[in-house]
């Protein structure tokens, strides 16, 4: 198997609605990651997009084919990722087979996704379609909805008072918007900075526990990478950052993960495989883009991954052990809560964040110091496909 | 391979308050809603039982933003249920305060009815939910 390299990065803004198509938000992200690859369109062997819900946001199916065609990527075999939210780290992930594999050279992948534009009935329904569709959405579940009963699962398997763990949940929040808030490319850049704890928990109750500020909010935006073998990327950049470790795994309705609830074990396990491949464990980690979805999330996906023991990841919080200088830096970029959630691009954009951190080409004050290895974790609909990658500097 | 137990005959119990779910003959492990093998040992030897519909609740939460076509629900209480049996069962809650909700609710026992989601465009149909009371 060959070393893959990610070459060149591009983000579009994470925003709320956009005035430009899904065609047109991926071209951008696109056409940019390939100008900082130092390559053309016609470099790139494959497209590899991730996007869960075009065809309800525009009526857009396959948006692959007409968004390699739009950038000229001509003819070129195009392919599309539904995971959920993980959708674009299952398009980078299998890029990088085929790179690895020694099948393709240079491969664009990414995600585009224009959520915040289907407005909140219609996002909240479709982002539904990602819970078991005959079994649990019949009784109005809702993606807040599950964070929200895990966040009372977890109160009650940790024996944490719910109070308490609504505060360390707030922490997560305040950590999210202060860098967020410094991020130019992200949602609430420049909002946010002066989060309060009693702000958090006095905001409009979206599903009990869960306030508006413990939630992500919906996003429009697109985000891309381009992946080469380690002998072409030598060619075109001297700051190749290799992906060392990649893992994935699925699991089925919520129910049925009852035996590890809070716990997501589809994320144990696919960490576990980026871990293994890269022959590194949780401590070799600098940073670590995850999927704070919610703010549960946050402490949920940090305990799986290892950084924190189970019930502990609150505290955590609160001694600024996931902050930037702590143990673990997690989501310098904001994360979803705060730089955004095009669904279908954010684990392309996690992997832009991550390569920017590692060649410390983000803003002074989010910069992780001297970030050598970086991960990401894409969790897609409610633990039904979880993508986990590593990072590391090539240099 | 055939499945012992599919939606379409799943729905239609649950829609006469009766839950079905599978026995395994090689691990004796149960599964509800139904699939093609055991959710324990994927094995694919399955006897179709009729659960009790009774169990306590283990996480809730109440919904104040709804899906579109289900606005006029709200506020709803969403529970996942421990069965007597073992497995775990997503349904509403009713006979409740759902605006005044709490942590006391979990370990409540609960005994099982239904409530029919008529569908909407997309649903394929309409399909009934577990629908909890309060034991006693």
């Amino acid at each position: 198997m060959k070393k893959v390299a990610v070459v060149g990065v591009a983000q579009t803004n994470f925003s709320g609605p956009q005035e430009k198509t899904g065609v047109e938000l991926f071209a951008e992200a696109g056409m940019e990651a390939i100008d900082a690859s130092n390559i053309t369109p016609k470099d790139i062997r494959a497209l590899f997009v991730g996007n869960a819900l075009s065809d309800f946001e525009e009526g857009q199916g396959m948006i692959q084919s007409y968004a390699a065609e739009n950038m000229g990527c001509l003819y070129v075999p195009a392919n599309r990722y539904e995971g959920a939210c993980a959708s674009a780290s299952m398009a980078v992930r299998d890029a990088f087979m085929w790179v690895a594999s020694g099948f393709y050279d240079i491969v664009l992948a990414g995600g585009v996704e224009r959520a915040a534009t289907m407005g909140t009935g219609l996002a909240t329904r479709t982002f539904a379609m990602f819970s078991d569709a005959r079994y649990e959405y019949p009784s109005g579940i809702t993606f807040p909805a599950v964070f929200a009963m895990l966040t009372h699962l977890y109160a009650d398997t940790y024996k944490i008072p719910l109070q308490k763990l609504r505060e360390q949940m707030a922490q997560v929040t305040i950590q999210s918007y202060r860098h967020g808030s410094i991020n130019p490319k992200g949602q609430f850049y420049g909002k946010n900075a002066d989060m309060s704890v009693e702000k958090v928990l006095g905001s409009f109750v979206v599903s009990t526990p869960l306030t508006l500020h413990d939630c992500c909010p919906f996003s429009d935006g697109a985000a891309a990478v381009v992946l080469a073998s380690e002998e072409a990327a030598k060619k075109l950049t001297d700051q190749p950052v290799f992906i060392t470790g990649i893992g994935q795994a699925s699991c089925g309705t919520l129910s049925n993960q009852s035996d590890y609830l809070p716990r997501i074990r589809a994320r144990e396990i696919s960490s576990q495989q980026a871990y293994d491949m890269a022959g590194l464990k949780p401590q070799d980690i600098d940073l670590c883009e995850l999927h704070d979805c919610f703010s549960i999330a946050s402490l949920i996906a940090t305990e799986s991954l290892g950084f924190f023991d189970y019930g502990k990841s609150g505290e955590a919080w609160e001694k600024g052990e996931a902050d930037i200088g702590g143990k673990i830096a997690i989501n310098p970029s904001g994360g979803l809560k705060s730089k955004g959630h095009p669904i279908g691009a954010t684990g392309a954009g996690q992997v832009y964040e991550v390569v920017n951190q590692l060649r410390e080409e983000v803003e002074v004050e989010r910069q992780v110091p001297d970030a050598r290895t970086g991960m990401t974790d894409t969790l897609g609909g409610d633990g039904g496909t979880l993508v986990n990658m590593i990072l590391e500097r090539g240099w | 391979m055939e499945h012992t137990l599919i939606f379409k005959d799943y729905n239609e119990a649950l829609q006469q308050n009766r839950l079905l779910g599978l026995k395994c003959r090689s691990c004796n492990a149960i599964t509800v809603p139904p699939k093609m093998v055991c959710r324990q040992c994927t094995g694919s030897e399955l006897d179709v039982i009729e659960l009790k519909g009774s169990g306590k609740i283990r996480t809730f939460t109440t919904v104040n933003v709804a899906s579109e076509g289900l606005e006029d629900e709200v506020p709803y209480t969403i529970v996942m249920v421990e069965l007597d049996e073992g497995p775990w069962l997503m349904g509403n809650l009713e006979g409740i305060d759902s605006q005044d909700t709490s942590m006391e609710l979990i370990g409540k026992k609960v005994k099982m009815g239904n409530k029919l989601f008529s569908g909407d465009k997309y649903s394929a149909g309409e399909g009934a939910r577990p629908l909890f009371r309060l034991a006693d």
